[in-house]
Parts: structure tokens; C-alpha cells; sequence
């Protein structure tokens, strides 16, 4: 059995690779999918995926950018040591309000997910595999989900049984750890490492928690093989992902792009004094200068203390203020804490009150100082990153928005429009319940 | 064999005993949960570390191998 | 003289241990309690607190050992070596051993336990733990009434402080685990209270082409 597939040479360069062709309205049917990409092409053996994973250089969707064939090799070797058959969770949960690629890929694409998935289980050895998918105001992703199974079901074409499980509206449900203690019965917070979840996850088995395009871009590998992964992206960076990329008019759009795309090809023009986010709300602000210059890839965002995150990227409007978007999101990510953890407890909610007093122009003199200071204390100080997140978003604000702090510090904005720009839940969390 | 020191965020609740008993490696933030130094323990303060560790009320403080 | 031979040394040597047992028992459940409140004894670092109620756990476990071998050692009355854990096995004074008994247990069970705290889960832990809100006042009942000691004089009065210190402490406790907020409440009213303490400053000059903020 040879551990490399054969390459296939069809078009390798082209994309949307798991987006289908626009023009193809039923393409989440499972003879669309069997027809386009082909049998479910299992290894009937575990572990000899994880080395074409390694060959194609792919790296998680979800926003770490972990390399997969690690996560892989790191279950089936603790489900080796354990003698505890593994778990595979499709993590789908998407809890970045400003993100919609997972949705959109679950949408359109189910089968590549669920291909991904099934694939993923038998690498590792696991018996037991779910879908964690958060509910969409837009589209009735669960009903879709439940149509594929069935499908897939009548073709015979999954192995292990997958289970359907909803994330609570949480920007936290989507970490790793908190997606098992939600999975265990209890609420979405997570839970401290070590032990890690490769080691000891749901029902203490080692888990794999993968992000539902990295499940997608693994289902086709296993079909075309490593190299045409990377045929596109950077030698460093292969592979292409899903972007949601927000201009001017504030709509979401999803592209799959290839990695190392210059930023202005997803931004449109941008003066230099206006600002993208990249990353989402725990990413990075850049002005348009410094956007100008930088391609999607973590090596070339990295000169500017930027990462590509979960591939979001949105341009602010120049008529909009980056402060009092930012104050707007920080007090919603203030609030979103799980409030375990003293100091991110009693850090973010202070770093939002003084981000709403500096964008309001009613700061104390002292306020950008002590959100520095508070920004400080409160990073690599809780059992998860979102302090840490939260700073960086935070402190690139600062630097990006720094003339702009000036003027509301005087009073004055440079402002025309105060309609709200990013995507902000109104929901929070009160209750128990809440995160249940 | 060099040892770091780790605390449980979520466990910890601010008592504060650690700081006392190992103020060179441990201060308090200004809301009283401990600022860990993450550098490997110096050899002279592994015996005080281990009294820290013991006297943390809710076993939030950790000792493990680097 | 009346005679005093090691049967009664024995004798005496148990209620006096016993006496000294419950005065520690309650030293122990007071700063147990000062524990959790994350209270401070006054003029002494926060170790102290923490410190003293395992140091006295210890040596309150000691005298209660004393106590109980020295009252099954001595002949003077039988009390056989298993009604020291096995309650209602003893034919002396029955009930009120009996229940020296159950509070003997479930003290060696918290003590145990807290030795081996790293070994246990949070909960287990803490379980056998809160147990010593039966375990205490079993024991008061036991000292009081299993001889006459404590029944009059200084030792009453003894007795019925250490009573009042220890419900008043479990008050102070339970009073103020009532105002703790759940989890999921805490971010919420942090960020209420931190919004209300912002202060406000009046607004700069003007400049062409800037908007005013409002207040």
C-alpha cells in the first residue's frame, strides 16, 4: 500500500477548490458531490493519510494555523499509549461574529466537511464523530446537515456514525476545550491544559478537534494528493482558504483565495489613511499604508504583528471612526469572557470601559496608559487566548487609530457616520444558560 | 532539572499565599491573582516553591518539569 | 490520697485530651471558615491563616487519638477499640460515644483526604470536606455529654463559647456565599460597575473639518 496517492494534473491552479462553481445551484446534492470529486477514497488503514497531510504542508483553518498532520499524529499516538479509541469533532461552531466561510462551506459544500471528517476518523482510529455547527440566522444549515447525512447514510458512504451537536451563541464556543465541556453536558467555558485534548478529551478519549474547511481541504488531498495542494499558496503557506472579506458596504463575501494573495487584491483600493482588520476580533488593525504592502500569509502579516487568523478581512469605511468600532467589540468581547479567570475577569471589562471613555472623548488623561497596563497583566494570564486576543486587537487599534485617539482626546472625531460598521450580537450572556 | 512554576487560572481565586512564600519568582497583580515568573526556578528557591505549591488553598499553583 | 493508679491517670489523661481536642476542633473550624472568606488574622501574613488550620488539623488529630486510645486503654470502664470508629458498639455511654464515633470518622476522612488532595478530584475533595459542618458540632454534642465535664463550671461556659464562636463564623460564611455572584453573572456586573465609575471631561477646542463628540 503506498502512502503517497498519485497526483492528479487537472487544472491546478484553479479555483474555488471546496466552493462550487457558482453557476451550480445543487451542488451540496450527494450525486453533485460523487460526481465532481469521486468516491470517499478511505486508506483502509489508519495513519497513512497523516503522511500526505505532512507532504502537503496543511495547516488548520480555524485560526492557529496548527499543523494537522501534528494534531493527527498527536491522537493516534496517545490513542496508541492509552489504549482508548479516539473521537473526531468537525469544529464548525464559527464563533467570530465577523467570519461566515465555515457557514457558507456548510452550506454549499456539506459533503467535502463530512468527507473530511469521515477521513480524518479513520486516520486516527476513531469511532465515534461529530459535527459542531452553530445556528445560522441565514440558512437552515442543520436541516441541510441532516439531508447530506441521510444521503450519505443511503449510499453507505460513512463509517462512523456522525452526531449533529449546536455551539450556543458564545464567541468562546468554537475554542477547543470549551467545545468539549459543552460536548460533556456542561457549559461553554474552557477548561485548563494540560492535559491536553489530543491526549484526554470528550469522555477523557484523545479528541481531534479540526475546523471544518481544514476537514474539507484533507478530503480533497486525499483524492488529488500533496502536491496539487501546493499548487497554489506560498511554498511556506500552501494551500488555498476561504476569505470573508467585508468593503465598504459592510457585506460579507466568501472567496476562496490562495494563500499569499496580495491584501489590496482583497481590499480594493484603500487610501492610506483609512485601516483593515485582519483576523477578525482577535486580529489586527493595519492602516491602509501598511495593508498596501502585505500579502494574506502569516511571514509577510507577521512584519506588521499581524496573522491571517480565520481569513477575515475587512476595510473600514473612511467616514466610520476605528475607535468607536473598536470600543464597540472590545466591550463585546468584554462581555463574552467566561469570567473564570481573575485577571482576564477583572481586566477586559475595565480595558472596554476605558475604550468607550476614549472613544466617547471623555477620557481621563490617564486612560490609554492604564489600557496598555491592563493589556499587559492580562496577557498569557488565562486558562484560554481570548485575553490575549483581545490585547492585540486592542493595542493594534491604539497604534493604527493613534492620531485619531489625539483628536478624542481634544473632543473631536474625524467621523461622518456613527451607523454602527462591524458586526456586533446584541445577545449577551447572563444566565447559566446562556452557555449551555 | 529545571522546574517552572504554573497556576490554574481557573482555580486560582486570589488568595495570595504563593506571593507570600515565594515573592521572587511571584508577585500579585493589582486585583491580587499571582504574576508567575515563566522562567525555569533558580536552584537555591525549589524548596520554597514546593511549600508554595503545598500552601496554595486551592492547589491552583503547579510545579512541573521544563 | 485516694488511689490514683494508671487506670485513672489513663482516665483523666482522656478527658483532659478531650477537652483540649475541642478547643483545637474549634480553632480549626474558625479558620477553616476564615479560609474561604479569604480572611486575615491580624498582624499575620495570609500563609498564616491557611498554615495554622492544617498545622492545627494535625495536632488536634493527635490529642483526638490520644484521647480515644487513652479511653480504650483504660480499665476502669470498657470501651472496646472498635467503638472508636464503629458507632453504638460500646456499652458505656452508648449514644454520646457514638457519635464521638461518627465525628472521629469523618474527621480522619477530611484529614486523609486533604493529605492526599493531589490525588483527588476538586469535588471529591471538597465533599468530604464540607463534612466537617456535621463533623464539628457531632463532636460538641459527644464532649458535652458523654461525661459531666462540660456540664458546669468553667468548662461550660468553655464549651458554650466555642458553640457561639463557630455558629457565628458558619453564619458569616453562608451569609457571604450568598451574596457571591455565579459565574456567569460576573463579567456582566463587573462591567456595570466599571461603566458607571467612567468620568467625563469636558470637550477641546474646535478644528475645521472635525466633528464634536457628544457627551
Amino acid at each position: 500500500m503506498t502512502a503517497v496517492t498519485e497526483d492528479t494534473k487537472d487544472a491546478a491552479t484553479e479555483l474555488p477548490r471546496l466552493l462550487p462553481p457558482p453557476e451550480n445551484k445543487r451542488a451540496h446534492d450527494w450525486p453533485a458531490h460523487a460526481d465532481r470529486h469521486g468516491r470517499l477514497p478511505y486508506r483502509e488503514r489508519p495513519g497513512t493519510l497523516i503522511r500526505d497531510i505532512e507532504a502537503a504542508g496543511l495547516t488548520g483553518r480555524g485560526g492557529a494555523a496548527f499543523p494537522v498532520h501534528r494534531k493527527l499524529q498527536a491522537v493516534l499516538d496517545a490513542a496508541d499509549k492509552r489504549r482508548r479509541t479516539p473521537t473526531v469533532i468537525a469544529n464548525g461552531a464559527e464563533s467570530e461574529p465577523a467570519s461566515d466561510k465555515d457557514a457558507t462551506l456548510l452550506w454549499l459544500s456539506p459533503h467535502l466537511v463530512l468527507d473530511g471528517l469521515q477521513l480524518a476518523a479513520e486516520a486516527v482510529g476513531a469511532d465515534t464523530a461529530i459535527l459542531y455547527t452553530h445556528v445560522s440566522r441565514e440558512h437552515d444549515v442543520g436541516g441541510r446537515l441532516r439531508e447530506a447525512l441521510q444521503a450519505r447514510q443511503a449510499a453507505g458512504a460513512d463509517r462512523v456514525p456522525v452526531q449533529l451537536a449546536q455551539a450556543p451563541a458564545r464567541f468562546l464556543s468554537g475554542q477547543e476545550t470549551a467545545l468539549v465541556n459543552h460536548l460533556s453536558g456542561g457549559p461553554a467555558i474552557p477548561t485548563f491544559m494540560p492535559p491536553r485534548i489530543t491526549e484526554r478529551g470528550l469522555r477523557g478519549v484523545p479528541t481531534l478537534v479540526q475546523n471544518a474547511e481544514t476537514l474539507a481541504h484533507l478530503a480533497l488531498i486525499a483524492r488529488k494528493g500533496p502536491r496539487w495542494f501546493r499548487s497554489v499558496g506560498t511554498d511556506a503557506e500552501p494551500g488555498s482558504m476561504l476569505a470573508t472579506i467585508r468593503r465598504a458596504d459592510g457585506r460579507p463575501r466568501i472567496s476562496e483565495i490562495p494563500l499569499g494573495i496580495p491584501l489590496k487584491d482583497l481590499t480594493g483600493e484603500v487610501s492610506p489613511d483609512s485601516a483593515v482588520l485582519i483576523g477578525g476580533y482577535h486580529g489586527t488593525w493595519l492602516s491602509g499604508g501598511e495593508a498596501r504592502a502585505l500579502t494574506l500569509d502569516n511571514r509577510s502579516l507577521a512584519r506588521a504583528q499581524a496573522r491571517v487568523g480565520a481569513g477575515i478581512v475587512i476595510t473600514l469605511p473612511p467616514d466610520r471612526c476605528g475607535l468607536v468600532e473598536t470600543a464597540r467589540v472590545v466591550r463585546y468581547l468584554a462581555l463574552e469572557s467566561a469570567g473564570q479567570c481573575g485577571p482576564c475577569l477583572n481586566g477586559l471589562p475595565r480595558i472596554a470601559a476605558a475604550l468607550a471613555e476614549i472613544a466617547g472623548g471623555r477620557a481621563r488623561p490617564q486612560a490609554v496608559a492604564d489600557v496598555e497596563r491592563w493589556s499587559g497583566l492580562v496577557t498569557g494570564r488565562g486558562a484560554c487566548h481570548h485575553p490575549d486576543g483581545t490585547t492585540r486587537f486592542v493595542r493594534s487599534a491604539l497604534r493604527t487609530f493613534a492620531a485619531e485617539v489625539d483628536r478624542h482626546q481634544r473632543g473631536r472625531c474625524s467621523a461622518t457616520a456613527t451607523r454602527p460598521f462591524l458586526p456586533v450580537p446584541e445577545a449577551a450572556a447572563h444566565t447559566e444558560q446562556d452557555w449551555i | 532539572m529545571a522546574e517552572k512554576l504554573l497556576v490554574n487560572p481557573i482555580d486560582c481565586e486570589g488568595h495570595g499565599v504563593c506571593a507570600e512564600l515565594l515573592p521572587e519568582a511571584i508577585t500579585m497583580d493589582e486585583w491580587g491573582y499571582p504574576v508567575v515568573d515563566p522562567h525555569p526556578l533558580p536552584p537555591g528557591l525549589e524548596r520554597n516553591a514546593r511549600a508554595a505549591v503545598s500552601a496554595c488553598p486551592t492547589l491552583a499553583l503547579r510545579l512541573t518539569r521544563s | 490520697m485516694s488511689g490514683i493508679n494508671s487506670s485513672t491517670a489513663l482516665w483523666y489523661t482522656s478527658r483532659a485530651t478531650g477537652v483540649v481536642a475541642l478547643l483545637l476542633l474549634t480553632a480549626v473550624m474558625l479558620l477553616g471558615l476564615l479560609v474561604t472568606r479569604q480572611g486575615r488574622l491580624p498582624g499575620l501574613p495570609r500563609f498564616a491563616v491557611s498554615g495554622l488550620h492544617r498545622n492545627l488539623s494535625l495536632l488536634a488529630t493527635a490529642f483526638v487519638a490520644v484521647h480515644v486510645l487513652s479511653a480504650v486503654t483504660d480499665g476502669y470502664v470498657n470501651i472496646p477499640i472498635t467503638a472508636t470508629v464503629i458507632p453504638l458498639t460500646s456499652t458505656y455511654e452508648r449514644l454520646w460515644l457514638g457519635l464521638g464515633a461518627v465525628s472521629f470518622d469523618l474527621m480522619l476522612a477530611a484529614v486523609v483526604t486533604s493529605l492526599l488532595r493531589g490525588h483527588l478530584s476538586r469535588k471529591a475533595w471538597r465533599a468530604v470536606h464540607l463534612t466537617a459542618y456535621v463533623s464539628w458540632p457531632v463532636a460538641w454534642v459527644h464532649s458535652v455529654f458523654s461525661s459531666g465535664d462540660l456540664q458546669h463550671g468553667p468548662l461550660l461556659y468553655l464549651a458554650i463559647v466555642c458553640a457561639l464562636a463557630v455558629i457565628a463564623a458558619a453564619i458569616w460564611r453562608v451569609s457571604a456565599a450568598g451574596r457571591d455572584v455565579p459565574r456567569a453573572e460576573r463579567v456582566s456586573l463587573l462591567m456595570s460597575a466599571v461603566h458607571s465609575k467612567a468620568q467625563r471631561h469636558p470637550p477641546g477646542g474646535a478644528r475645521r473639518g472635525e466633528r464634536t463628540l457628544s457627551q
